[in-house]
């Protein structure tokens, strides 16, 4: 499964289990309107770890906070990638 | 020097009507009368009057024999349990002022002592009692479950006996047991009940549960006390009813519903009690009623023990605590009325005091708090559960995550219906954020010599998201 299909699967599956009604999520969508609180992101980052096998939040010293939903995939995905090679 | 009543256990057991009660280890076993015509130390003894002595033993039956010949003989007597790193051993000798230690260990295996006289606990041989008056000696333990040097806690014989009462008249002499080992405060209050009124069965750290069970079975052990860790793996045990016992005592960890109702199914003669009782704090109370928490009128009330509440952590003053800490530049043990902070905390809900955690183990979940034991009682709720370890993993958005680690029952493999059911019932009783967000089965988890949950380093607290 692509990593984009991981993220947004367990976004909708947290939600469903934090009893959250979440946005129709596309790429714009700012995290903040998600529907996902910070408890959520955090269940998020700890479930893409284990899925994905990387916590881009802890592999650099400085990175930028994602603001939309196209931007927290986005970094997976380079996580992914920079895991990989 | 004032003395306490009984000045020691010699005297104790020579006034006895007890003294027909018998010591048994795993390996070798005594009557406690003839311990008072007998010593292991041979002629060392009485060289001992007014030192202070370390006990370091592999056994805890020559722990016992060298316990039993020394206190009122000794000035002091420090206690090592036998998971003491030996790194501390040289700090903590000097810290206590030991001038000799008694050891069963053979001399290769004898850690340094730095020139002090090591003298060996043997076969016990007749021996005249000891001469001149007792010594109210002071019992040194070590506190259990932190990292760094032990702390050393003084007490007395007459704070350690304090909680003891003697059994109703002409009833039969118990035979106790417990889990711990004696020389931590859990099982010596036990070891102090078998010498002052009864029989006593040793535990051996290196004994397979299973056999333990049966040893006690065979003895015809009636009072049995350990901590909940140490029950729910007898409850696992195809042994568990190779004992008959008439009174089941848990201390040293929270008590929650699920082991006490388990308890109760296994042996359904015996009643089932726990107890309130830490290192600094000596022995608080006992709860007989069947139920977790302790009733909310015990705050407050009068009588030998006083207990208060201060910012939920629960205050415990008598004296059956601790008299101090041991060392120069030693922390107070007390505030200055007295009482001392066990650093566990309580929650009223419903006219009872629940325990929900120690005040250090807290999990912060993005500045929300979560005690690791308020988690584990709703899953050990779930009838397949056995035993649970609740933790915080490190997170970026949060600082930290709860998760779980569960262990069902014997014999019957995970299935995702149990995971599911119990994180429906963790969503019912909990806020969000104490839910596990991450629930794993294991065949086990790792229980510590004391006998209480190994629970791991706290989790960073490191917060990235601004």
């Amino acid at each position: 499964m692509s990593v984009r299909l991981t993220v947004l699967g367990q976004m909708k599956q947290i939600a469903e289990e934090q009893q959250r009604s979440i946005a129709q999520l596309d790429d714009a969508t700012a995290l903040v309107e998600s529907g996902l609180d910070s408890l959520c992101f955090a269940i998020l980052v700890a479930r893409l770890e284990a899925e994905l096998g990387v916590d881009p939040f802890t592999m650099s010293e400085d990175i930028l906070f994602p603001v939309t939903v196209g931007e927290f995939i986005a970094l997976y995905e380079r996580a992914a990638v920079d895991e990989a090679a | 020097m004032k003395r306490p009543e009984p000045g020691s256990l010699r005297e104790a057991l020579a006034a006895s009507p007890q003294a027909a009660g018998r010591l048994h280890g795993p390996a070798a076993e005594t009557s406690f009368a003839a311990l008072l015509a007998h010593s292991p130390l041979g002629g060392v003894r009485d060289a001992l009057h007014g030192r202070a002595v370390a006990i370091l033993t592999a056994d805890q039956f020559t722990a016992a024999l060298a316990l039993i010949d020394l206190d009122g003989v000794a000035r002091r007597l420090l206690l090592c349990p036998p998971d003491l790193d030996p790194a501390h051993w040289p700090a903590l000798l000097d810290r206590a002022e030991i001038d000799a230690v008694v050891s069963d260990l053979p001399p290769e295996a004898r850690p340094e002592t730095g020139g002090r006289p090591v003298h060996a606990i043997g076969a016990i041989a007749p021996a005249a009692s000891p001469p001149g008056p007792a010594f109210a000696t002071e019992w040194v333990l070590l506190t259990s479950g932190t990292t760094g040097v032990p702390k050393m806690a003084v007490h007395d014989l007459a704070g350690l006996t304090g909680a003891i009462r003697p059994g109703p008249p002409g009833a039969p002499a118990p035979v106790w047991s417990t889990f711990y080992d004696i020389r931590r405060y859990g099982g010596l209050q036990i070891f102090l009940r078998g010498v002052l009124g009864g029989s006593l069965v040793l535990s051996d750290k290196d004994e397979p549960v299973a056999d333990f069970l049966r040893r006690l079975g065979r003895h015809g052990v009636t009072h049995v006390s350990g901590t909940p860790s140490h029950w729910r793996r007898a409850l696992m045990s195809p042994a568990v009813e190779a004992m008959r016992p008439a009174y089941v005592r848990l201390s040293g960890e929270i008590a929650d519903q699920a082991v006490l109702d388990a308890l109760r199914a296994a042996y359904p003669d015996a009643s089932v009690g726990h107890a309130y009782a830490s290192t600094e704090a000596g022995v608080g109370f006992e709860v007989t009623d069947g139920r977790e928490g302790f009733p909310e009128d015990f705050v407050g009330r009068d009588g030998p023990v006083e207990m208060r509440v201060v910012d939920g952590a629960l205050q415990i003053r008598s004296g059956r605590t601790a008299r101090r800490y041991l060392g120069e530049d030693a922390p107070a043990l007390t505030d200055e009325r007295g009482f001392v902070d066990t650093g566990d905390m309580v929650a009223l809900r419903d006219g009872r005091f629940h325990f929900v955690g120690r005040r250090g183990g807290i999990i912060n979940v993005g500045g929300l708090k979560v005690h690791p034991e308020e988690v584990e009682a709703v899953i050990n709720r779930h009838p397949r559960v056995r035993m649970s370890l609740v933790e915080g993993r490190r997170n970026p958005i949060t600082g930290a995550l709860v998760t779980a680690t569960v262990v069902l029952h014997a014999g019957e493999a995970p299935a995702d219906g149990v995971k599911a059911e119990i994180l429906a019932a963790c969503r019912t009783a909990l806020p969000a954020h104490k839910v596990p967000a991450i629930l794993r089965f294991a065949d086990g988890l790792a229980v510590t010599q004391a006998g209480k949950l190994a629970r791991g380093a706290a989790p960073a607290r490191e917060v990235r998201h601004a």
